[in-house]
């Protein structure tokens, strides 16, 4: 064994956030490590990596024990890590980026040209074929990945951490990572590799361990797994037959319903070809495809949040104006974004003030809702959603991501819209409270709201969705009822030829 | 104690514990007398002096609590009195030299505001274009000379009283009041820190930021205003260098006195306008007590300082974690920590 | 070519664009003269504008480096009167006490997590207050060093290559050392571009900020000398509002003032650029001296949203990475 971990144990005020647990790392593996927001991954990570020092137990790397106190100790010992949002600098060269520290000097000052060639001798081997001398800012966010694993692989060597390094990016660029690390994992490095997209994790790994509420779970080779068990190994209990409680029939058993809204023409130059939406009274409308199609894009312009250049809106009264996103609102529709931490929650603000946020925004500035009314719809949302919070005067930073998402909800189910946009309601949230948001949906629709919703998750799409619509490469594709509505058909509409994919493990 | 008592506590304190070492070294500090139908006595020379860094500091906290600056109302104040004193010279009459004073200031802060909020420049930076050209516009209105004129209803605005207590006092006093209840009693409040906690969220929660964004700028100008008019009616002249010069800082200064995050959200009008009155009388008790005016500004620093280390956050977390292990004992360990024993 | 250098290019521009305009109105302007008494007349802001820029390159801001200037000639002025001590040791001593002064802040702003902006403004009010305790007044420099520092190279054409105008030229050639040529100076641009991100780089968070500004508060210090040297003596109520026409020239210069890009040249040349400009309105003799501090607004205006433009059009959209 490369590392091993025994009895790591970390505490902080009110919380027992790693206790007792074990891991080790073989030289030559890539070993998934998983878990449900608070299962203490993140946690396990900053003890390796120095940011934390643990309490109890040891942290033994190549027969000997260590106990880095620092990144730059655990990087000396071997340790290197890799983030979600890319720790390099995109206002310096990739040059720059890939020698801090460490740049070639004559005569005491920097020297660029020995500072390029070690640049370019550190990417041999990666793929990659850029420029060093170009500002990393100017690359996309997977060669900006490349380039911090290059530094990381280089200043370590020993065991790479990779921490949800494929959220930002697409299909293409996942694979492109995957063939860098693979080539990593021949070569003997280990690498600790933690995401939640269980696809990425049987595509690459060889063994995988999984923590719940700071415990050591299991560990084992993927191959003895399939998906079902380590959703279970995960919550603790089932998921399959929650979902299915909740799937929406596709065989034909839906009623009609009458067409609300119609969105004709819609599209911006350069950011999604126009297409044509018409959302009916209390239906689901799921939208499908890669990270990066156009399904955010699609949503945006519904909200009026980029200024399309064609399409007109209508509903049955008449033409909507959808320029902005008050008027948006104005027009009775809703949007929780993607990003809840950027886009969603005002962190400072109480629960109290951000549920009631958009409500007031549409009252004006004049007229502010008392207080007690604030309160009163505060604790209604509270318990309908089962927001976990001591009370609705914490302030909603304080929460944790599934409940700070649900916030966000309840912000928009205060305002009634009567069409609601999701965008990605599950991303990031534990595997049970998943279940959660989907029993939701099926009650709003109940009570004659209608939703587009966005998901990369195909089983849960599939469960709320009336109908589902594929985009790929900025263009609605096709769109899927009934019978067709299923994972095997989105992928293939998806894909491009037509032949069906591997995208699930057995 | 009421949550917004609670929250003016410090700056309460503080400016209790300065009065308190003033009167120590000049005992008469605390003596009001009346004399001729006005009030007298050190500490009313203080509320009237506070009046141009308390005005100032009333727009100053609303647009901080954005998330941003303005570092041009000493300049804007300049202006502003420039202009009035231009109409009054120019024989317009009482009415249309406050209008056009005040308009001026709305005109500045309309500035200031498109600038952030619709081409989306950082506001120390567009703030500072105007504190550079703004003294220069100043300078050409009044022809670079100190324009002086006499208007007794123009000078009432800077010498006259209102029941004793002198109009500056009158005016930012009530000034603030109106403010801060116009804050706290329409969604205002509310709306301005969500834009300063989140500009973005609340745009998408159907906040109308860019409105209240150019809003606040355009009030923190007609505080300028405000500020300029009383300045230039106090010494009759409008000095275009002189007027207002580095008072945006000391209105920084009194904001982050009253404990405003420079960082935006959460903000307290009272509690600023108390900064602003600790610091008049820091300046007012240091020449009482007798010490050189020079040390004035020595003590302002120390007095920042001070500030600092207790808003650090950085210390606020070290205090947190000291109070509660003192308060609730070691944390809780697992079973196997304890078998291991 | 890299994206990075088009606001330096700008600056270029706008300043050969100056001269020209300068050239047309008075051909009389195009001599060594003129270029000497530039260098000269703004020799001080140039070396404040050094460090300034340094600063800023880091996401700061130091507000105190126009009553550090003022401190410094009344320190000197003062010590130069009182006592023996050499001229040269009192420059020392002087440069000792403001890198000293500048590294507390730097400590302060470290320690204390806390805005620049703040720290730095009570530096500014400690400062001037400090030179207002050493005399109200102004005080007059009378010293055989002095007349040496006075000293200057006569170029062809009668103009005077001062020896405080080398000093300045000197401060930039050394920045720009430092800031491209040195791993202090990558910390410098790294912080610049996030400070947490330079934390997990490697970068010593604290020892560089506390260099930063006390290489801020060093030329300062140096160009509080070169300006007892140009007025002959030091007064306390000097350099109002230095840091800010020093900031301009830091932004007109091409550098952004959330840092992390720009460079030390370009500093100079936006020195140079507001320095044509108060000639040509001393040439002029119709226009108000006022004027140029409204034609410095505009310019500020118009490299503002230069820069805004221009980082739209270069930085690559990425979905959910932080910047």
């Amino acid at each position: 064994m490369l590392l091993t971990i025994r009895s790591l144990t970390k505490t902080f005020p009110g919380t027992v956030a790693l206790d007792d647990v074990k891991f080790d790392l073989a030289a030559g593996e890539v070993h998934a490590l998983l878990g449900e927001n608070g299962a203490g991954k993140s946690t396990l990570i900053k003890c390796l990596t120095g940011a934390y020092r643990p309490d109890a137990g040891e942290i033994t790397l190549d027969g000997r024990r260590i106990a880095p106190r620092s990144t730059g100790e655990a990087q000396e010992l071997g340790i290197g890590t890799v983030y979600q949002e890319v720790n390099l600098l995109p206002n310096l060269t990739v040059a720059q980026n890939l020698c801090f520290g460490r740049e070639p000097r004559r005569f005491g000052m920097v020297s660029s040209r020995g500072t390029k060639a070690m640049a370019e001798e550190m990417l041999e081997g990666y793929g990659l074929d850029i420029d060093v001398s170009r500002d990393l800012g100017t690359y996309s966010v997977a060669i900006q990945q490349i380039v911090a694993i290059a530094r990381a692989v280089a200043l370590s060597g020993k065991v790479l951490i990779l921490d949800e390094p494929t959220a930002s990016l697409d299909a293409r660029e996942v694979e492109m990572l995957f063939d860098v690390v693979r080539g990593l994992r021949d070569k003997g490095l280990g690498i600790v590799f933690v995401s939640h997209f269980l696809d990425q994790v049987f595509d690459l790994s060889d063994r995988v361990t999984v923590l719940r509420n700071g415990n050591h779970v299991v560990t084992e080779d993927i191959a003895a797994l399939n998906r079902v068990r380590l959703i279970e190994h995960m919550l603790g209990h089932a998921l399959e037959h929650e979902v299915e409680d909740h799937t929406t029939p596709h065989d034909g058993t839906a009623p009609e319903r009458e067409a609300m809204l119609h969105f004709t023409d819609m599209g911006k130059r350069g950011v999604i070809e126009s297409f044509d939406l018409d959302i009916r009274k209390g239906e689901v409308v799921g939208l499908a495809g890669l990270l990066g199609s156009g399904r955010t894009e699609s949503a945006e312009l519904l909200f009026g949040l980029r200024g399309a250049t064609s399409g007109t809106a209508r509903d049955q009264s008449g033409p909507l104006k959808l320029d902005s996103p008050r008027a948006a609102i104005g027009a009775g529709f809703g949007f929780a974004p993607e990003d809840r931490k950027t886009d969603g929650i005002v962190a400072d603000l109480s629960v109290r003030e951000n549920i009631a946020l958009a409500l007031q925004a549409r009252r004006g500035w004049a007229r502010a809702i008392p207080k007690a009314e604030q309160a009163k719809l505060a604790d209604m949302y509270i318990r309908r959603l089962d927001i976990r919070t001591s009370d609705a005067e914490k302030a909603v930073g304080d929460l944790s991501g599934g409940n700070q998402q649900k916030v966000v909800l309840a912000r928009w189910l205060a305002m009634n819209p009567r069409f609601l946009i999701l965008d990605e309601p599950t991303r990031g949230i534990d595997v049970g409270a998943h279940a959660e948001i989907l029993r939701l949906i099926h009650e709003l629709t109940a009570e004659g709201m209608s939703l587009l919703v966005i998901s990369s998750e195909l089983d849960e799409l599939i469960a709320v969705s009336d109908r589902v619509i594929v985009v790929r490469d900025r263009r609605h594709v096709a769109e899927l009822t009934g019978a067709d509505v299923s994972t095997e058909t989105i992928v293939r509409a998806i894909a491009q030829h037509g032949e069906p994919r591997d995208g699930e493990a057995a | 104690m009421p949550p917004s008592l609670r929250r003016v506590m410090p700056q309460v304190v503080t400016l209790l514990a300065v009065c308190g070492l003033v009167t120590v070294f000049f005992p008469g500090f605390l003596e009001i007398h009346m004399s001729d139908g006005r009030l007298v006595g050190p500490v009313i020379d203080i509320l009237k002096r506070s009046a141009p860094v308390a005005l100032l500091a009333t727009g100053m906290t609303l647009v901080i609590a954005t998330r941003g600056i303005d570092l041009s109302v000493g300049t804007v104040m300049a202006i502003c009195g420039a202009v009035a004193a231009w109409a009054i010279a120019g024989g317009m009459g009482l009415g249309a030299a406050v209008a056009l004073a005040l308009g001026a200031g709305l005109l500045a802060g309309l500035w200031n505001g498109t600038l952030v909020a619709v081409i989306g420049i950082q506001p120390i930076v567009a703030t500072l274009i105007l504190m550079t050209a703004g003294r220069g516009i100043a300078q050409l209105i009044t022809e670079g000379r100190i324009l002086t004129f006499t208007h007794p209803g123009f000078a009432w605005f800077g010498s006259g009283t209102l029941f004793g207590i002198p109009v500056p006092a009158v005016i930012w006093i009530v000034t603030g009041i109106l403010v801060a209840q116009l804050m706290r009693r329409t969604a205002l409040g509310l709306l301005v820190e969500a834009i300063g906690i989140n500009r973005r969220a609340s745009a998408l929660a159907g906040v109308n930021a860019l409105v209240l964004l150019i809003a606040v700028y355009m009030a923190s100008g007609l505080c300028a205003a405000l500020a300029g008019i009383i300045t230039t009616a106090d010494i009759r002249g409008a000095d275009a260098n002189n007027a207002g010069l580095w008072l945006e800082l000391d209105a920084i200064l009194a904001v982050v006195i009253g404990g405003n995050s420079l960082l935006g959200g959460r903000f307290s009008v009272a509690a600023s306008l108390l900064g602003a009155l600790i610091i008049q009388t820091i300046d007012t008790g240091i020449l009482l007590a007798g010490f050189p005016s020079e040390y004035n500004l020595v003590i302002k620093a120390g007095l920042v300082v001070i500030i600092l280390v207790l808003q650090s956050p950085r210390i606020a977390t070290e205090w947190y974690f000291w109070r509660r292990s003192v308060t609730e004992g070691p944390p809780p360990v697992s079973r196997a920590k304890e078998e291991a024993r | 070519m890299n994206p990075r250098l088009y606001p330096l290019y700008a600056t270029v521009a706008i300043f050969l664009l100056a001269c020209l305009i300068c050239y047309i109105q008075f051909p009389y302007m195009a001599s060594t003269r003129v270029l000497g008494n530039l260098l000269t007349d703004n020799a001080y802001l140039g070396i404040a504008a050094v460090g300034m820029t340094i600063v800023i390159l880091s996401g700061g801001i130091d507000l105190s480096v126009g009553s550090v200037i003022a401190f410094s000639g009344v320190f000197i002025a003062v010590l130069l009167r009182d006592t023996n001590l050499p001229t040269p040791v009192i420059f020392a001593l002087l440069l000792a006490v403001t890198t000293g002064f500048g590294a507390a802040m730097g400590g302060l702003i470290h320690a204390l997590a806390m805005p620049p902006f703040i720290v730095t403004l009570a530096g500014m009010f400690l400062a001037r207050g400090a030179a207002y305790m050493l005399t109200i007044d102004s005080v007059p420099i009378d010293d055989p060093f002095y007349e040496m520092m006075r000293a200057y190279y006569l170029m062809p054409g009668k103009g005077r290559l001062t020896l405080i105008g080398v000093v300045m030229l000197l401060s930039f050639a050394v920045g720009m050392l430092i800031a491209h040529r040195t791993r202090f100076g990558a910390s410098v641009y790294a912080l610049g571009g996030g400070q947490n991100t330079a934390r997990l780089m490697g970068v010593k968070v604290g020892q560089t900020t506390v260099g930063i500004y006390a290489f801020s508060g060093f030329m300062a210090g140096l160009s509080g000398i070169v300006f007892s040297v140009y007025t002959g003596s030091g007064y306390p109520l000097a350099t109002v509002g230095t840091e800010l026409t020093a900031i301009a020239a830091v932004v007109i210069g091409g550098t952004l003032l959330t840092g992390g890009s720009g460079y030390v040249f370009g500093t100079f040349i936006g020195v140079m650029t507001m320095g044509l400009i108060q000639t040509y309105i001393v040439f002029d003799g119709t226009l108000s001296s006022w004027w140029t501090k409204i034609v410095i607004g505009g310019l500020l205006l118009l490299f503002i949203v230069l820069q805004k433009g221009l980082l739209r059009l270069t930085t690559v959209r990425f979905g959910g990475s932080a910047a």
